[in-house]
């Protein structure tokens, strides 16, 4: 038996949304919420929540499952995968800590771009703010620029053109980089906002655009034909930073032609 | 559910595939969300839902019986907590664009959704998933995540005050600058 007259919680708000409440209780608490505005509201609020989350990501469930899931697939070729032995797997499991992800095989690629945008962006953080030497070799030499990262570098490097961004080239700079040396041009626009572009040998022969964000910089970058990019920014919004990051890929792409 | 009958043969062929494979396969679609969900970038979270399965398969014939679904949200669970602890102190990573094309709902509530999710603490977005979208129980949010059913309560009603309030920030921030 429960009393009417005992407040409902905020505990039992949340078990009536869920239908984790007695049923013999769940009358009381619709009785409280029709004269308790402000919980009924909150009430209403989490269930648009659930229909949110369920507009949002059911539709994952209807996608064809990909071929890499198959359970006969997986099952078949179980040696391909590099874990420890069961016991130590269930351990880990169990305890829910420890090895497993670290040892993740081939797939782990993300990690290897991860430091490539630690560098990126710290590249980027060292030279935005220098007034008098922010590059080695102005904008204005912009094919002798282009002529000695490449030669440096061992990749094409291009200074592409972006002034439909309403940007201009500065300049750029020689870096060393855990995986060789890098390249690195900065660009500003009349207003002084400044966008570096970094590229550096890439372990991944291609990916697709990504995004990272450290602080105020943020970056989008992707590898292509062993060579990986990240164009860099501080505090431009996103539709900024894919305006300049678009324009600097599409002028990548066609470098080969 | 399953009882013990599970084949003794680790055999692959034509064999028909064992009561505990076929739950296995049957949870995939919803694992494959709920891993979309916690992770937002939809490679990775086949990256999470492969390693649960291959773990879970490894693992049958040290499977004593119980509710399979929750041992594989378990699974996934840990496994994206180990994931974050290893990306710790590095750039946040996220997809440039959600690179799934839910064809379904709002494109911008649907992001609005998926960014609150974003900055929700671990161990609050699993509550918040694995009861709101996942249906799971208190009782079996608690034992995946290997403490008391209070505590569960506690984090779900954070996570909702938090979502609530990120939801609402930022339609007014949207506002403000439009």
């Amino acid at each position: 038996m429960t009393d009417r007259n005992i407040p409902v919680t905020e505990d039992e708000l949340h078990a009536y949304v869920d239908n984790e409440l007695p049923a013999e209780r769940r009358g009381d608490v619709e009785a409280w919420l029709a004269s308790h505005p402000d919980d009924a509201a909150r009430v209403q609020s989490w269930q648009a929540m659930a229909d949110l989350l369920h507009t949002r990501y059911d539709s994952v469930i209807d996608e064809a499952v990909p071929k890499r899931l198959e359970i006969e697939r997986l099952v078949r070729q179980p040696r391909k995968w590099v874990y420890g032995a069961v016991a130590a797997t269930l351990a880990a499991f169990i305890v829910g800590g420890g090895v497993g992800w670290l040892a993740r095989g081939a797939t782990a690629a993300p990690s290897a771009l991860q430091n490539f945008t630690v560098h990126a962006i710290e590249a980027h953080r060292l030279y935005v703010v220098e007034v008098r030497h922010p590059v080695e070799v102005p904008g204005s030499e912009r094919s002798h620029l282009q002529q000695w990262l490449t030669k440096r570098c061992g990749w094409i490097v291009r200074a592409p053109e972006l002034t439909n961004a309403g940007l201009k080239l500065v300049g750029g700079r020689l870096l060393p980089s855990s995986a060789g040396p890098a390249s690195f041009m900065m660009y500003e626009s009349a207003s002084g906002e400044r966008f570096t572009i970094y590229t550096a040998k890439s372990a991944a022969e291609a990916t697709q655009m990504r995004f990272a964000a450290e602080g105020k910089e943020s970056t989008l970058f992707w590898a292509d034909d062993g060579v990986v990019y990240a164009v860099v920014s501080t505090g431009a919004d996103r539709g900024r930073l894919s305006q300049v990051a678009q324009a600097v890929y599409d002028q990548m792409e066609k470098k080969g032609g | 559910m399953l009882g013990k009958a599970f084949a003794p043969q680790d055999s692959c062929n034509p064999v028909p595939m064992s009561a505990f494979r076929q739950s296995v396969e049957a949870m995939i679609p919803a694992l494959r969300r709920y891993a979309r969900a916690l992770a937002r970038d939809a490679d990775i979270a086949d990256d999470l839902v492969q390693d649960t399965l291959v773990r879970a398969l490894r693992s049958e014939r040290l499977f004593l019986g119980g509710d399979v679904r929750s041992w594989l949200y378990t699974i996934l669970t840990n496994l994206n907590k180990n994931r974050r602890r290893s990306l710790a102190r590095r750039p946040q990573f996220m997809p440039l664009l959600d690179n799934n094309p839910d064809a379904s709902g709002t494109e911008a509530e649907g992001r609005d959704i998926a960014r609150a999710l974003s900055t929700l603490v671990e161990e609050q977005r699993s509550v918040l998933l694995l009861v709101m979208l996942e249906g799971l129980s208190y009782r079996e949010v608690a034992d995946i995540q290997g403490v008391p059913i209070g505590t569960v309560m506690s984090r779900l009603a954070r996570a909702r005050a938090h979502v609530k309030a990120s939801l609402e920030g930022e339609r007014t921030a949207l506002r403000r600058v439009k």
